[in-house]
């Protein structure tokens, strides 16, 4: 079963041959890895993986298959895929195809390579990149000609994608038991499992699209308000943070995660900037100031906010501060307002791929709607 | 929080001697524990009895005890040395039981010591069964969590057990609590089965305690290592998958790191589960294993079990990974949280994350069912591999065929030659677990059974097999291709872990040929760093693996390189005494400017710790992979040297050829090393040497061993050439023994003929270790053994300074052992085994090698040998070393002082492990094939008292009293009158067999006849010995064989009683010697008021005495 020829090539002109793997043809985005050892399925269709060509660390993929229930989004979202050993069997008792098959049917082009690991310290140490694969008839042009189209397609850097993978229209995740609480939840890129974590506590989730207003917003009467997840620059993002300033000029208790948290730091008047190749895997320690605590964490960052780590700051709503931090490069990972029921985090509670440890931030938002009402 | 300022000193405890179940990995963990709490300032007390280690070396501990790890022993430290603390996790399950135990009894309270790494309480619930359940099911039920246990009842009599079967329904569980290594456990598919296993397990639980389980053979099986710090943190360090499903041990598993079949959502139940139960168990700080069992068409997961201490799947996992699980379990001991330590290889980050590996790790178990004839080879929860390899690949099959290889064992490696087979047999064979079952797996799909039939004959999980599957086809395409050797297809291969020999095999060449094909063709591995971050953050530490991969990470030299050649996989005659001395060599040539590079296989391993060396290449020792690690290091630098000579057999081996290929070998020239080990050659350096050898002769058929055999006289022993161990040798009395031998000897060939030695009846057999320069020799040791020539000296107990030797005996040692290295060309080490008979000096061996008993030797005479051969291989003189301190500046091993303390190493035998399959155990007489796993030493002012201690440490306490059963040959009857009479004056009550109890009679011992095993049970039932040793009504029994092995009579009615003392745990004596030895040790204990005294005091009486103290 050889698999045909294809060509991984690197903005900066650094190449990769491999062959095929998922569908054939061609792809651009933005080149980055991931360390997750486990959770592809979920890799795959997180939304925040838009535009993106996700390199995996983990040599065997696909080992489980594909499975109806892990998907955390309803179709494979990163623009291309780079493994270096694809599973020929799909081996698990909920598997019901196999992950090849589900790229190709889903048109995602990918690349098995030997070098993924060359590729990671690459990346590693120049900075994510723009890169394409190409495959069967694509792969057949020069070199140069291909490595001219990466050079041509757009940069991460400036890019609004929450828009166009956010829901166009609200829907709504019924609360599992006793409705408690009903949140607005702004679509950025949502996963599958965050409005599933609230539903679990109780909390009916209004999942609306990325272009919501304000007034939308409180319209709902919501006892606290979600800003998701989500792929792109959040410098690009000043519609969903003039909706935010909204809802924290309500004083409605909020919550946010990744992109969420971006839009809040800005929000609050602090900028953000681009990480020299991101966070994205589920082994990430991140510190909580106050507790000094540590939880191992699910990461999907490319992006991080700028905020001053010595202690409480101010800002536009009261008193803040940095909630936690990255233990492996002090990046800023939370934020809080002191004097408002309002905080973020940049990792992801809800986990899917990735550990559970943090899941008690869903908890802490129910407490401050608690609160609240 | 910063660590506790309220410790000042902490007592470490060693796991004891190295025993299946529990082996070198702990002192692995060990040494890194000890050099942690020193490195934070703390007074650090040890009591290990394993002299073959690195944690007792006199640098790793402040105080060190060589003693019994017996709770009696160490309280006697505690009031002695007055730690602070006792971390008791790090020497496995020895060293927890005797925690236990002294806390129990009130000791730590009254001694004011605290319990560091553990809480009583959390072992307990971790270990008992019962309360384990209740841990698991509270977890389950108050999270939510998908977690539940096998169905199961405890038991502490035989009715209970056989009810409890009826209830959970055959097959079932048996499993004794507080047993190492799964001992005394098994399944029962019967009742007869159930009875045997679960009664040999009531006897070898402490606690008289065994449990019955629903069965969950063939369900997959799982293990994660956990860490937690007393601020909560809590990390996953690894999740290893067992290729072999449930039903054989985990320890006999293949197993692979990280999982390969789960989802992130059945990894992360698993994860959440094994936080929640070390949460509910309670154990604070340190690291733990728990270990689960998912069914492969539901899921439906249960926990099996937990360890709250540091086990073999902790050093597996650290080696994985790179996290040094037992060094980050010491720093958390003693206050700090996981965020405050930083990450060795990284260093710019914290501990507190979890390892992802961008490789996969495949550990093999190596076995020793050779050594034990007619012991069942069926694998089951009841642990009997010896030793393990480990391999790192950039992929499942390229780590798979590495650790295959690393085994060193022929037919160890996927083969694809002979012919193809029938399927059927071959998955009749894959079906049942054993030694080779993943050969055989392969081989019935290459026989053309399909995954799924595979998978319904082992239930080997089908991703697994797709694998194998997918090496038959890539074996498959070398073999047929037409186009020959192309860079592509050579390529394919490589990157799945085919060997050049591999290759060679399928093509009909030589492996040479496709060496020099593939270098031809540019192909050759790059070497990637283990860095726990799959490269997310630039690794300081060159921890270095082999792939076909597109870039090396080898990092440039500065400094000359040296390259170690280490041991592989444990096995019996080649264990962690080889280790020892590589490490050696790794610290002293660190310290005498040289960049050293370490190259082994073994995870169990202080060798294969990222911080002995400046470099740490995980490879197989074989002559393709070391070749390209030389290679690799000569592109990187220049590199004065390869030393082979450290690492046992294994890297010897490789000498000539590593020179043929252009390796600069130091030390002892592959020359010289075939002048020792080539029968003629060294014939020949001891007739220039004026030196006698045993006659003898060799022979490759029986025609030829008679002829040899008559000549020389009877009894002869023989054995093949080049081995060690003692591999097949055996001792021969008569005609009809010679020919079955040689018609077993199939092996034995014109360049691999039997050797025919003299045997010397009744002569003392001495062990020599020795440094040459080429100018001078130091005489390191020189041991006597306790038992006479003829039992393997691995396996025979032997004192340091000999005991009965006069001062002519010494010189004569010395002078042969001189004449020996000048006329081989030693240039390091030497070890000599002399017969000592009728006042002749006969030669037996002489290896240029570091020997097994190098530690020994340098922890009894306070002298680094190791670190000494190391030097003086590269170069160093014997004087300049004696000038600069390394060696005392005057006399040697051969010369010690009167008031020398007196060291009797002894060996410790895996007897109890094995069984036939019949279910009955296998014989312990001692012979000329060496079987022990490991030794301990007792060290002492006086012979007897050391002898007792290395007797407490190795079997448990000699009797004092009680009764003793004596039944010899008649050539021993004379010399055991004495020692049999000296212990009825110390009250002992007598037993004997008729001719033993004619001859004590005579002599004026009151002795009462007993009943042959073959006699059967008397007419009014009076029981046969073998009954009354069950019983527990003997104390200590003195059983010298006669007869030949196999027959009936006189022998078979010994192996009855040898193999019922094994099973009761009564102190059995098979020699006279040792008798003599044993009467000293119980007077010495009888005496009362046996002292303990650490290295350190010992090595200061000697260098205050004589100013020959080494330094380490």
């Amino acid at each position: 079963m050889t698999q045909p020829p294809a060509v991984l090539v690197l903005e900066d002109g650094r190449t990769f041959q491999g062959v095929a793997y998922g569908a054939e043809g061609e792809t651009f985005g933005e080149m980055v890895f991931n360390t997750g050892m486990t959770g592809y399925q979920e890799t795959l269709t997180d939304p925040s993986y838009a535009r993106q060509i996700v390199a995996m660390t983990a040599p065997h993929i696909g080992n489980t298959g594909v499975n109806d229930e892990d998907p955390e989004s309803s179709r494979i979202q990163v623009a291309g895929y780079v493994v270096r050993e694809p599973a020929r069997v799909a081996s698990n008792w909920r598997a019901t195809g196999s992950l090849g098959s589900a790229l190709r049917a889903q048109g995602v082009v990918g690349i098995a390579i030997t070098g993924t690991r060359a590729l990671t310290r690459h990346l590693r140490d120049r900075g994510a990149m723009r890169a394409g694969i190409f495959s069967g008839d694509a792969a057949q042009a020069p070199v140069d000609e291909l490595l001219k189209r990466v050079q041509e397609s757009p940069q991460m850097a400036g890019a609004a994608l929450a828009e166009e993978v956010a829901t166009q229209e609200p829907y709504v995740v019924p609360a599992i038991g006793e409705k408690r609480f009903t949140v607005a939840a702004v679509d950025l890129g949502i996963k599958g499992m965050t409005p599933h974590r609230m539903a679990e506590r109780g909390i009916e989730v209004h999942v609306l699209p990325a272009t919501v207003t304000a007034d939308d917003i409180l319209a709902l009467g919501p006892d606290g308000v979600f800003f998701s997840n989500g792929p792109g620059d959040p410098g690009t993002a000043d519609h969903q943070v003039a909706a935010l300033r909204g809802v924290l000029d309500a004083g409605r208790p909020f919550f946010g995660i990744c992109f969420g948290n971006q839009i809040f730091g800005r929000a609050l008047g602090l900028g953000t900037y681009k990480l020299r190749f991101g966070h994205r895997g589920v082994n990430q320690p991140v510190q909580d100031v106050r507790t000094g605590k540590v939880e191992i964490s699910a990461h999907n960052h490319g992006f991080a906010v700028d905020a001053p780590k010595g202690g409480p700051f101010d800002t536009p709503y009261g008193r803040a501060e940095v909630s936690h931090v990255n233990l492996n490069d002090g990046c800023v990972e939370g934020l809080r307002l002191l004097d408002r029921p309002a905080f973020s985090v940049q990792y992801h509670p809800e986990a899917a791929a990735g550990p559970h440890d943090a899941s008690g931030l869903f908890d802490q938002f129910v407490q401050i709607m608690e609160a609240g009402k | 929080m910063p660590r506790r300022e309220d410790i000042r000193s902490v007592l470490v405890i060693g796991s004891g001697p190295i025993v299946i179940g529990q082996a070198a990995e702990f002192d692995y963990s060990g040494t890194q524990a000890c050099r942690v709490l020193k490195a934070e300032g703390l007074r650090v007390v040890l009591v290990n009895s394993n002299p073959a280690t690195i944690m007792t070396d006199p640098e790793m501990a402040d105080a060190t005890y060589v003693e019994p790890i017996t709770p009696g022993t160490v309280e006697k430290i505690i009031a002695k040395e007055r730690p602070d603390a006792l971390l008791p996790t790090l020497g496995g399950q020895t060293a927890l039981n005797t925690a236990i135990a002294l806390f129990e009894s009130g000791v730590l309270e009254r001694y004011g010591v605290e319990l560091i790494g553990a809480d009583v309480d959390a072992i307990q619930a971790g270990e008992n069964r019962e309360r384990f359940k209740e841990v698991v099911a509270k977890v389950a039920r108050e999270q939510g969590l998908n977690a539940e246990s096998a169905r199961s009842v405890i038991c502490h009599t035989m009715d209970e057990v056989l009810a409890g079967a009826r209830e959970l329904g055959y097959p079932v569980v048996v499993r004794p609590s507080f047993t190492m290594g799964g001992a005394g456990s098994g399944f029962a598919h019967t009742e007869d089965d159930l009875r045997r296993i679960a009664g040999a397990g009531l006897d070898a639980s402490p606690t008289s305690e065994v449990l019955l389980e629903e069965s969950i053979l063939g369900w997959k099986e799982y293990e994660l290592e956990v860490m937690r710090d007393r601020n909560d943190n809590v990390v996953i360090v690894c999740s290893i998958e067992n290729l072999d499903p449930m039903g054989v041990h985990t320890g006999d598993s293949i197993t692979v790191a990280p999982a390969m079949t789960l989802t992130d959502r059945e990894y992360q139940n698993m994860r959440d589960v094994a936080i929640a139960v070390i949460r509910e168990v309670g154990v604070d700080t340190g690291g733990c294993n728990i270990q689960f069992a998912v069914h492969p068409g539901t899921g439906r997961m249960i926990v099996i079990e937990m360890n709250p201490r540091v086990s073999r799947s902790s050093a597996l996992a650290s080696k994985a990974t790179g996290f040094p699980i037992a060094k980050i379990a010491a720093r958390l001991a003693v206050g700090y949280t996981l965020d405050e330590i930083p990450n060795d290889i990284t260093r710019v980050t914290p501990a507190s994350f979890e390892p992802t590996l961008d490789y996969v790790v495949v550990k093999v178990p190596r076995f020793a069912f050779e050594k034990f004839p007619g012991a069942d080879g069926t694998l089951t929860t009841h642990m009997k591999s010896v030793g393990e390899a480990m391999a790192i690949g950039r992929n499942f099959t390229e780590a798979l065929q590495k650790a295959l290889r690393s085994l060193e064992q022929k037919g160890s490696s996927f083969s694809w030659a002979g012919a193809v087979g029938d399927k059927a047999e071959w998955l009749k064979r894959a079906a049942e677990p054993h030694d080779g079952r993943v050969r055989a797996v392969q081989r019935a799909m290459w026989a053309g059974a399909t995954v799924q039939e595979a998978y319904e004959a082992t239930r080997i999980d089908p991703w697994f097999l797709d694998q194998i599957a997918g090496l038959n086809e890539i074996a498959a395409e070398i073999r047929t291709a037409e186009d020959a050797l192309t860079r592509d297809k050579i390529l394919t291969a490589k990157r799945h872990g085919f060997s050049d020999a591999q290759i060679a095999e399928l093509r009909g060449l030589s492996e040479d040929v496709v060496r020099e094909v593939r270098h031809a063709l540019g192909v050759r591995p790059v070497y990637l760093t283990v860095d726990t971050c799959a490269a997310e953050f630039e690794a300081k530490t060159p921890y270095l693996y082999s792939a076909y991969d597109e870039e090396t990470e080898v990092p440039p030299g500065e400094k000359p390189k040296v390259i170690i050649l280490g041991s592989g996989p444990n096995r019996i005659g080649q264990g962690v005494e080889f280790d020892y001395s590589c490490v050696h060599a790794s610290f002293t040539l660190a310290e005498a400017g040289y960049e050293t590079v370490m190259v082994n296989c073994n995870p169990e391993t202080v060798s294969t710790d990222y911080d002995t060396s400046d470099r740490l290449y995980f490879e197989p020792l074989t002559l393709e992979d070391v070749l390209e690690v030389v290679h690799a290091e000569q592109r990187s630098g220049d590199v004065a040297g390869v030393i082979v000579q450290l690492g046992g057999q294994t890297p010897l081996g490789l000498s000539q050829k590593l020179k043929d290929a252009g390796v600069p070998i130091v030390g002892t020239s592959p020359e010289s090393i075939h002048l020792a080990e080539e029968r003629g050659a060294f014939g020949r350096v001891l007739h220039r040497a004026g030196l006698t050898a045993p006659k003898h002769g060799t022979a490759t058929s029986y025609e030829e061993a008679r002829e040899i055999a008559a000549e020389i006289g009877y009894p002869v022993l023989v054995r093949p050439s080049y081995v060690l161990g003692g591999r097949g040798m055996e001792i021969v009395y008569d005609d009809a023994t010679l020919e079955s031998y040689m018609t077993k000897a199939t092996e034995a060939s014109p360049e691999h003929p039997v050797l025919v030695d003299r045997f010397l009846d009744e002569a003392i057999e001495i062990d020599v270790d020795a440094l040459y320069d080429g100018e001078e020799l130091y005489l390191g040791g020189v041991m006597e053994h306790i038992e006479e020539a003829g039992i393997h000296s691995g396996d025979s107990a032997c004192a340091l300074p000999p005991i009965t030797l006069g001062h002519d005996d010494l010189h004569r040692i010395r002078e042969a052992t001189e004449a020996l290295a000048k006329g081989i060309g030693v240039r390091g080490l030497m070890n000599v085994q002399f017969a000592l008979s009728a006042g002749v000096l006969y030669v037996l061996e002489a290896n240029p090698r570091a020997s097994r008993t190098v530690p020994f030797v340098s922890k009894a005479t306070a002298v680094p040998l190791a670190k000494a051969a190391a030097r003086v291989m590269m170069g160093a003189t014997i004087g300049a070393l004696r000038a600069e301190g390394l060696l005392p500046p005057s006399g040697d091993g051969g010369a010690l002082p009167l008031d020398a303390p007196i060291a009797v190493k002894e060996a410790v035998l895996p007897f109890d492990r094995f069984r036939n399959a019949k279910g009955q155990g296998v014989d312990t007489v001692l012979g000329p094939e060496m079987r022990s796993t490991g030794e301990v030493m007792g060290i002492d002012e006086v012979f007897g008292t050391a002898y007792a201690k290395s007797q407490q440490a190795a079997y448990g306490s000699l009797p004092t009293a009680g009764r003793l059963f004596v039944s010899v040959a008649n050539r021993d009857k004379r010399h055991m009158i004495f020692p049999v009479k000296r212990l009825a004056d110390l009250g002992f009550e007598i037993l004997a067999t008729e001719g033993t109890a004619e001859v004590l009679r005579r002599n004026g011992v009151r002795a009462k006849i007993v009943r042959k095993h073959s006699d059967g049970p008397g007419e009014d039932g009076e029981p046969t010995i073998v009954r009354r040793v069950l019983d527990g009504e003997v104390d200590l029994i003195v059983n010298t064989p006669f007869g030949s092995p196999g027959q009936s009579g006189p022998r078979l009615d010994g192996y009855e009683i040898r193999t019922a003392a094994v099973l009761r745990g009564v102190p059995c004596v098979t020699t006279v010697q040792g008798l003599a030895a044993a009467v000293q040790g119980i007077e010495a204990v009888a005496g009362g008021q046996v002292g303990v005294r650490s290295l350190q005091e010992h090595a200061e009486r000697l260098s205050g005495a004589h100013g020959v103290l080494g330094q380490g």
